[in-house]
């Protein structure tokens, strides 16, 4: 129905449209088709004229009604340092283009205007003019010049390299189907090698766990970074085209696959800088449709979009960016935790199951002076107990293990720091097997302990052992995680 | 403006009869073995002026579907949020619906018409339509030649056009869509199926159709720069040639220099995507699977697709500077200013045309250092542009101006031309293509400065040469009407978008509100959409027009209606094959001797008179 009544439309305005022909052809056919023509120069010369009138100030009015649009107009100045470079750019190139705009424009209607046909006019037989031509040639070749020297002179300093002996942070933005997933180089400021054929569902990037400056690389869900410092963007794609695109930075990059891209800026404008400018216009003094309790200019964001066809989900590869002081910056450094300490270690992918790494040593000896200082400040029994959380056995065996040592070699470093310590090394275990054979076990595994640390020159005399078997369950032994936590070695602080 | 005073039709056949060149056409070609059945007439005809109409009538009606497609991703842009359940009975499935019943355009389809649009419009309608019907029908009649070089080439350059629009036709109705890559088709989008649905079998028809596509342009090309280097006729040297005869001599060695490189891009392309090749792909992971190709570039496809592309622009935009010209010229009724300069700025852009091509690459990764290059040529081409456009405005100066449909179409055109001109130095930019690279402010410069006047001078041809082509008028008054409305609505699609790329706004987003900063502008999309439909509707005018108009528009009474110059206007009213009944005319001056001497015009079969110099020897 719907489309019948479309086709009756259509023929409708055919209809029409050809009987508005056929009115007009006779009208020329009494009118005399010379003086027909005459009345349509008329006509159509005075519609050029409204035309070029209405267009033009059309021009004006919606780039005023727009400016705010504009590149480095009201708020939309760019945010990074080379990006006021080329928004000055820009409005040099508005105002030469303008100037030619309008020039132009006037001229093409208004000799349209002004030369409509009538009977009689002799048109001027004006074949060439070599001055005029040598004039029009010249003019647009030395307007380029300054243009061209002006923009590759902003060109080349914008996409020129870091230099080595240069200050900046490198972050890399990987474009995948549909989102960009982020990694930031960590504590050592390096970003750590990739391998595509790694990639997996644990390991978005493909990065090489072989490599150690991939085990503080961190994966941060945004954009985050402090202002006035350069930073070099590494710009990858693991599977199509993207672009890296930073609109209120004036960066943008093609992210390639198999290929890595840069781009070099530097943020100039925090994020509440940002919107401490906004606040000062006033379609940006409205609520937020989103957020009704807020201003608009209060929940303005930066934001890292895609500029290259990607598939079907190209619109909406958002992160937020958000530009901080530096002392935001490092407090929120501190609180990411590298991808690989918090999804891999300890997994199956993890190529140093086996192994303690310096960082965690680092981190251990740490956490173990804490927990000393903190046991000897303790007025209560209970708070001068002390668990060892990295020291184990074998199973059912005294033995220790390897990876034992760290944790005791801090015991050793706190009693030599301490000579008048001295301690009781207590052994416990879970509640399987029976009571008598699991209190000879924990005897043994206190004793084991107390063998490595005299050992290592700690006198025999300092050092108590007891096998408390599984009389002192810290936890419920009712489930496995509770029944590890039970199988532990402890030690009391005795004398300090 | 008729001239019936010294009814001059005669004198110019007599004029052809003693001074031109008796080829003995008619006595070889008794009885007309190429032209005696309806299918050899008008089906597998080799005759230029029919093969001419058949690209025309085949471009408008890819004009149409290509326009419709953009209404329903403008409909989409500009009312992301309404019901389009209404467009389930032609679309089908493509339009989603949820569980209350609403209709949404889906992703995948949205970006299948944005794709296909583009794709349909620059090769079918701009390159094949344009360029395929004008060449087709001035180049023998304007150089004074019976007929192509090889009218069977001719033939099959658009039967090979015809086979790459059907196998394109077959590509939209297939369950998993069209191609959605965006019409430049880059890897590894294009070659990898699991990347996107329409990368699968909509790909390869893709690539077949535009395959088949530039063996057509390549047929036809060879074929226009033979008859214009060999067959012009007496009298008619280079320096004599129309300027639209420069254009489509120049387009269609560009076109022979560029396609090749494309078909070899699609070539590499077919390899990657079924032979295992690695060409265009490295180190992709996709669909949850490592991929083995290693190796390749994917900016190695963007160099061989801008090889050709950057040409094609001017493949498209050359014939409608050609025809603007000529228009220009003979509605203002005087010379084309600056005959020379023109031919010579032509001649210029073809040339920089080749070596600019990785501007539309400044940030796919390229090294930034090789951009400095591509900024100086690209910004060079600026300055033979402007020469141009002052060389029209200096045409309409002081002249006697005639407004029809066609030189309405030639003003539009040059405004067009101005507007979207001047955007592309900011494009050609390279500091300032960082931001505005893949926004709406390119998108509204290439519309304006090819789309909308390579489609002016599209119709500034067809409404002046229609008499030629059909023996009839297009009717006038819905000419004009179709020219302001399209004039305006023209500019009011396109000139907010600028707005838009400044603001940052990418091209290709199938909704804005994920983006705070994309977002914001929902009452101008809707503008921009209303206004689309506006100017399509227009178009629908102008096609009811075009159709009525051969079959009962105004009857042409006069040989030369528009009192031109050129040899076209020199034939029988109903041209039939070898375009002149007995001689050839020969030529004696330039085309363009309008007010020259107190006469209104000079044909260019009129000996010079004594002591007259031609004015083109200058």
């Amino acid at each position: 129905m719907t489309a019948l009544l479309a086709i009756l439309c259509i023929a409708l305005i055919a209809i029409i449209a050809i009987q508005i022909g056929k009115v007009t052809e006779l009208a020329s056919k009494i009118r005399g088709e010379e003086d027909m023509q005459e009345i349509i120069n008329k006509r159509n010369a005075n519609y050029s004229m409204v035309f070029m009138v209405v267009f033009l100030v059309a021009c004006i009015i919606s780039a005023g009604y727009y400016k705010n649009y504009m590149l480095g107009y009201g708020p939309h100045v760019a945010a990074s340092i080379h990006g006021k470079t080329l928004d000055g750019l820009f409005n040099t190139t508005l105002f030469f283009t303008g100037i030619v705009f309008f020039i132009t424009q006037i001229m093409l209607f208004y000799y349209a205007f002004k030369y409509k046909g009538a009977r009689g006019r002799k048109p001027l037989y004006l074949p060439h003019n070599n001055r005029l031509e040598m004039i029009w040639t010249a003019i647009p070749a030395v307007v380029m010049t300054f243009l061209v020297v002006g923009g590759l002179d902003a060109w080349n300093e914008v996409m020129a390299d870091v230099t080595p002996d240069e200050e900046f942070m490198e972050i890399e933005g990987t474009g995948y189907q549909f989102a960009w997933h982020l990694r930031y180089p960590g504590p050592d400021g390096k970003l750590g090698t990739r391998n595509y054929k790694l990639i997996s569902g644990s390991n978005p990037l493909g990065q090489d766990w072989t490599d150690k400056k991939n085990l503080d690389d961190i994966h941060p869900s945004e954009v985050v970074l402090p202002v006035n410092k350069k930073v070099r963007v590494r710009i990858t794609a693991r599977d199509v085209l993207h672009n890296f695109y930073l609109p209120h930075f004036r960066v943008k990059m093609d992210a390639v696959p198999g290929m890595p891209t840069y781009f070099i800026f530097t943020p100039d404008k925090t994020t509440e800088e940002y919107r401490q400018e906004l606040s000062k216009y006033p379609e940006y003094q409205v609520p937020d449709p989103n957020d009704p309790e807020k201003m608009l200019w209060e929940t303005f964001n930066y934001e890292l979009a895609c500029a290259e066809l990607c598939g079907s989900g190209h619109y909406s590869m958002r992160r937020l960016v958000r530009i901080v002081s530096e002392a935001e910056y490092n407090a929120w450094l501190s609180q990411q935790q590298s991808y690989f300490m918090s999804s891999i270690r300890g997994t199956d992918e993890d190529p140093y199951k086996n192994e303690v790494l310096d960082e965690e040593v680092k981190q251990r000896k740490m956490e173990f002076s804490d927990a000393v200082q903190k046991a000897m400040g303790a007025t209560e029994a209970e708070g001068k107990v002390l668990r060892l959380n990295y020291v184990y056995f074998e199973t059912g065996a005294a033995k220790l293990t390897d990876m034992s040592r760290y944790e005791l070699d801090n015991l050793v470093e706190t009693l030599n720091k301490y000579p008048n310590m001295t301690i009781e090394i207590g052994g416990h275990t879970d509640n399987t097997g029976d009571a008598a054979s699991n209190q000879a076990l924990s005897a043994e595994r206190a004793n084991a302990v107390k063998g490595y640390l005299v050992g290592k020159g700690v006198a025999a005399g300092r050092l108590q052992t007891q096998g408390y078997g599984q009389s002192k369950p810290a936890e419920s032994n009712d489930t496995e995680a509770g029944r590890e936590k039970n199988r532990r070695i402890e030690f009391k602080i005795l004398t300090q | 403006m008729a001239h019936v005073e010294n009814n001059p039709m005669s004198e110019e056949d007599i004029l052809i009869k003693e001074q031109g060149y008796d080829d003995h056409f008619h006595d070889h070609h008794h009885g007309d073995k190429y032209q005696s059945n309806f299918i050899t007439t008008y089906i597998f005809s080799q005759d230029h002026k029919i093969i001419a109409r058949q690209f025309l009538i085949t471009g408008i009606f890819w004009a149409i579907i290509g326009g419709l497609m953009s209404l329903i991703f403008r409909l989409q842009l500009g009312f992301p949020e309404e019901n389009m359940a209404w467009l389930r009975p032609v679309l089908g499935r493509w339009i989603t619906l949820n569980d209350a019943g609403v209709g949404s355009i889906a992703p995948e389809f949205y970006y299948a018409m944005v794709t296909m649009h583009g794709t349909i419009i620059v090769f079918f309608v701009l390159t094949a339509g344009l360029s395929g019907t004008f060449s087709n029908l001035l180049i023998p009649l304007q150089v004074g030649a019976r007929d192509m070089a090889s009218p069977f080439l001719n033939m099959l350059s658009y039967w090979f056009f015809f086979l790459a629009g059907v196998v394109m036709f077959i590509s939209l109705f297939l369950s998993t869509g069209p191609f959605s890559g965006g019409w430049t088709a880059y890897p590894p989008l294009s070659a990898l199926p699991q990347a996107s649905t329409g990368s699968g079998a909509g790909m390869t028809l893709w690539l077949v159709s535009l395959v088949l596509f530039v063996v057509s342009v390549l047929l036809g090309g060879i074929n226009y720069v033979t008859t214009v280097l060999n067959l012009r006729t007496k009298g008619m040297t280079m320096w004599r040639m129309p300027l639209t005869i420069w254009a489509f001599f120049v387009t269609a060695i560009l076109g022979i220099l560029s396609f090749p490189v494309l078909a070899s891009g699609f070539f590499l392309l077919v390899f990657d995507r079924g032979l295992g090749t690695s060409f265009f792909l490295n180190e992709i992971f996709i669909g949850g699977q490592a991929l083995d190709h290693v190796g390749g570039s994917p900016i190695l496809y963007q160099h061989m697709f801008w090889f050709l592309g950057h040409p094609e622009v001017y493949i498209i935009i050359l014939p409608a500077m050609g025809i603007v010209s000529e228009v220009l010229s003979v509605h203002a009724r005087k010379p084309i200013f600056g005959y020379k300069a023109m031919v010579y700025s032509i001649l210029a852009i073809a040339f920089l045309s080749f070596i600019v091509w990785a501007h539309h690459m400044f940030m796919s990764g390229v090294n930034p250092f090789i951009s400095n290059f591509f900024v100086v040529f690209t910004l060079i081409i600026a300055v033979p542009s402007a020469v141009k456009v002052f060389n029209w405005i200096a045409t309409l100066y002081g002249g006697n101006i005639r407004f029809t449909s066609a030189s309405l179409f030639g003003i539009g055109f040059v405004s067009m031309f101005i507007s979207g001109g001047l955007t592309g130095i900011f494009l050609g930019n390279s500091a300032l293509d960082i931001q505005l690279h893949d926004t709406y402010f390119v998108v509204a410069h290439f519309h304006i400065v090819m789309g909308i006047a390579a489609f002016f001078g599209m119709f500034a041809g067809v409404y002046n040469w229609f008499p030629k082509m059909f023996g009839r008028f297009m009717n006038e008054t819905l000419g004009r009407i179709h020219f302001w409305g399209t004039v305006v609505g023209a500019y009011a699609i396109f000139w907010p978008m600028h707005y838009l790329g400044m603001a940052g706004v990418p091209r290709r987003y199938y909704k804005f509100d994920v983006f705070e900063s994309f977002g914001q502008f929902s009452q101008m999309n809707k503008f921009i959409t209303v206004a689309a439909i506006f100017v399509f509707a227009l178009q629908i005018l102008f096609v009811i027009n075009f159709f009525y108009s051969i079959w009962k528009g105004k009857k042409m009474t006069t040989k030369n209606p528009w009192g031109a110059s050129t040899l076209e206007w020199t034939t029988p009213i109903h041209t039939g094959h070898g375009n002149w009944e007995g001689n050839i005319p020969s030529v004696h001056r330039w085309p363009y001797d309008y007010g020259k001497d107190g006469k209104e015009f000079i044909s260019q079969i009129q000996p010079l008179a004594e002591g007259e110099k031609d004015a083109g020897d200058h």
